[in-house]
């Protein structure tokens, strides 16, 4: 009986190994190519990526994890010599880092009024909030697209950064955190004499220090990957996001293009490293659309 | 006589107050989602910008006689069919592994949920070199004696696009679960197992029912995320993808570039609806699993 548990233990183990390997490979993959020469990416990659101009084409696609020789050429190509693609990380810079930081600041003001005060209007009006969160871009494009070019926003960063700002997630996450706060604390806080703006900053943000990071971790990925509004809102291909630029990389500068993906993904993966508990409080409080 | 009159300017006050502290959020959301949604209604019952022509429900017509639109829909909606299952079945085999007693649970839970971190447009490079028709995942079916196959020409596309749709997105349905799986009651498990119940019977007859408001919300979760699967198949492939890959965003995307109100406002209008009409579903699916678990 306890042989076979144990075998089944076993087994349990090398299915999550297997899995890990799995989920893991793509990402290390990209890291580790990135630090190839470029010489060294066509032989191995050749077949795949060929180009008309001629150039090295091998025979064979051979994928590898550990360079020949560690180099960081392709680094210096593509963030050294050439400004243009430190020009796109500042595009995506300088569109998520304000959606994020205003996304929760507005959220955290409105989350707090449907914490503190329930009615028929706001909770539908948090009802509304719920649907507009699920609806796909197919359906809130259109809509941000229209009020872009009445404002004449249209092929400017505002047209991304605006309608971000306002996006109700923060709002329904923050809201189910704010909830779990002990209602006696606002209570004993108002007998004390504090206003409402007193309670929101002095109780209520202190305590939510954890679901707000967990919060900004969430927004963040989700528009450092954001690709369906810089293609629809931003024609100027001068200002696209890193996001929408890496896939128009030319076939001929592969090596680079693995590179650049790799500084790509360095903040979220530090964010990741630093806030995973956080992270994971946060998603495990999505897990349902009731408030 | 007085108190309630008290009692009525307080309510009022409390609703200013609210209203304060909403304002900000809710005057964002009306000026760029709800204002201009009025007018996507609208503009999907007229004939045109210029002439402005009430025409009901033509356009609507029009859209389900449109080559385009339809291949897209059955695309988007096959590829749905193919993922949502998946997406909520390896997840729950995921978070039931991580909560038996293995090594390195944590560092497992960490590897399965990193992929989420990574940008898309990073990894496609990856996907490009294994399924490429000289790709890696070829050279290993020729070792096998497999023929080759051209899996983003093909009608293999949808599967890779699968592949990385479910890279993505399992780890956060497994977080999903197993913070379901940690609220069932533990005595109910402890009465299983002194009752020498199997691992089996425990799955079905406790976990699983505990389960079934978690299983229903990542079930539309991974419903809507199927939805913008556009953004992989894009990055991979590029505008013009294979025709099995060619998704509903495709479409809009096309439609933008001819600025054919009509045409994007009344499908606007219909994928508006089916959601809403999912969203309900969830609602009540949400209530009569929470009542059963609870009761």
């Amino acid at each position: 009986m306890k042989k076979k548990r144990l075998f089944g233990r076993g087994a349990m183990f090398l299915l999550c190994a297997f899995f890990a390997v799995a989920f893991l490979l793509p990402t290390v993959l990209t890291i580790t190519n990135s630090f190839m020469s470029e010489a060294e990416i066509k032989s191995n990659y050749g077949m795949i990526f060929s180009t008309t101009s001629g150039g090295y084409v091998s025979e064979t696609v051979n994928l590898k994890f550990i360079p020949d020789k560690v180099t960081l050429s392709q680094y210096v190509t593509g963030l050294i010599k050439s400004p243009d693609y430190l020009i796109k990380y500042w595009n995506s810079l300088i569109l998520v880092v304000p959606i994020v930081v205003f996304q929760v600041a507005v959220a955290s003001v409105a989350a707090y009024s449907f914490t503190r005060w329930r009615g028929k209007i706001r909770s539908g009006i948090f009802f509304f909030y719920v649907i507009l969160m699920l609806m796909p871009y197919q359906v809130t494009l259109v809509p941000n697209y229209l009020v872009s070019q009445w404002l004449g926003l249209l092929n400017t960063r505002w047209a991304i950064i605006l309608p971000g700002i306002f996006a109700p997630f923060s709002v329904f996450l923050l809201t189910k955190f704010m909830r779990r706060i002990p209602y006696s604390l606002i209570e004993s806080a108002k007998v004390d004499g504090a206003g409402e703006w007193e309670i929101f900053t002095r109780i209520c943000l202190p305590q939510c220090r954890s679901a707000l990071y967990s919060i900004a971790i969430l927004v963040f990925i989700d528009y450092w990957n954001m690709v369906e509004q810089p293609l629809i809102l931003l024609q100027d291909a001068d200002s696209q996001p890193l996001s929408v630029f890496l896939s128009s990389i030319n076939a001929g500068e592969i090596g680079l293009a693995f590179a650049l993906a790799t500084v790509y993904m360095v903040p979220s993966l530090l964010l990741f490293l630093h806030g995973e508990e956080y992270l994971v409080e946060g998603i495990a409080n999505s897990g349902s659309v009731k408030g | 006589m007085k108190r309630r009159g008290l009692q009525l300017s307080d309510r009022q006050r409390d609703f200013l107050q609210s209203m304060c502290f909403l304002s900000p959020s809710l005057l964002g959301v009306c000026l760029f989602f709800i204002l201009p949604f009025g007018v996507v209604v609208y503009y999907s019952m007229i004939d045109g910008v210029g002439s402005r022509n009430f025409v009901l429900l033509e356009n609507f017509v029009k859209l389900f006689h449109n080559a385009a639109f339809l291949m897209a829909a059955k695309n988007t909606l096959s590829f749905s069919v193919l993922a949502v299952p998946l997406a909520v079945v390896l997840p729950i085999v995921l978070a039931l592994m991580l909560e038996s007693r293995i090594p390195l649970k944590s560092q497992f839970r960490t590897f399965f949920l990193s992929p989420m971190m990574v940008p898309v447009a990073s990894v496609v490079l990856v996907w490009q070199v294994l399924f490429n028709y000289n790709g890696t995942v070829n050279e290993f079916l020729l070792l096998f004696g497999a023929d080759k196959v051209d899996w983003l020409q093909s009608d293999y596309c949808q599967v890779v696009v699968l592949i990385l749709f479910l890279w993505k997105n399992l780890g956060y349905n497994m977080i999903l679960f197993m913070a379901g799986l940690s609220n069932i009651p533990r005595e109910l498990l402890e009465v299983a197992d002194v009752e020498g119940a199997s691992e089996t019977y425990k799955f079905f007859a406790i976990k699983l029912r505990y389960l079934s408001p978690t299983v229903l919300f990542v079930t539309i979760l991974s419903l809507i995320n199927s939805f913008k699967v556009f953004r992989e198949v894009y990055l991979l492939t590029g505008d013009y993808p294979f025709e099995k890959l060619y998704m509903l965003q495709h479409f809009m995307n096309n439609t933008f570039r001819n600025l054919d109100y009509q045409k994007l406002s009344a499908a606007a209008v219909i994928m508006a609806i089916v959601m809403v009409l999912l969203i309900a579903l969830l609602f009540k699916a949400e209530d009569w699993f929470g009542k059963d678990v609870e009761g």
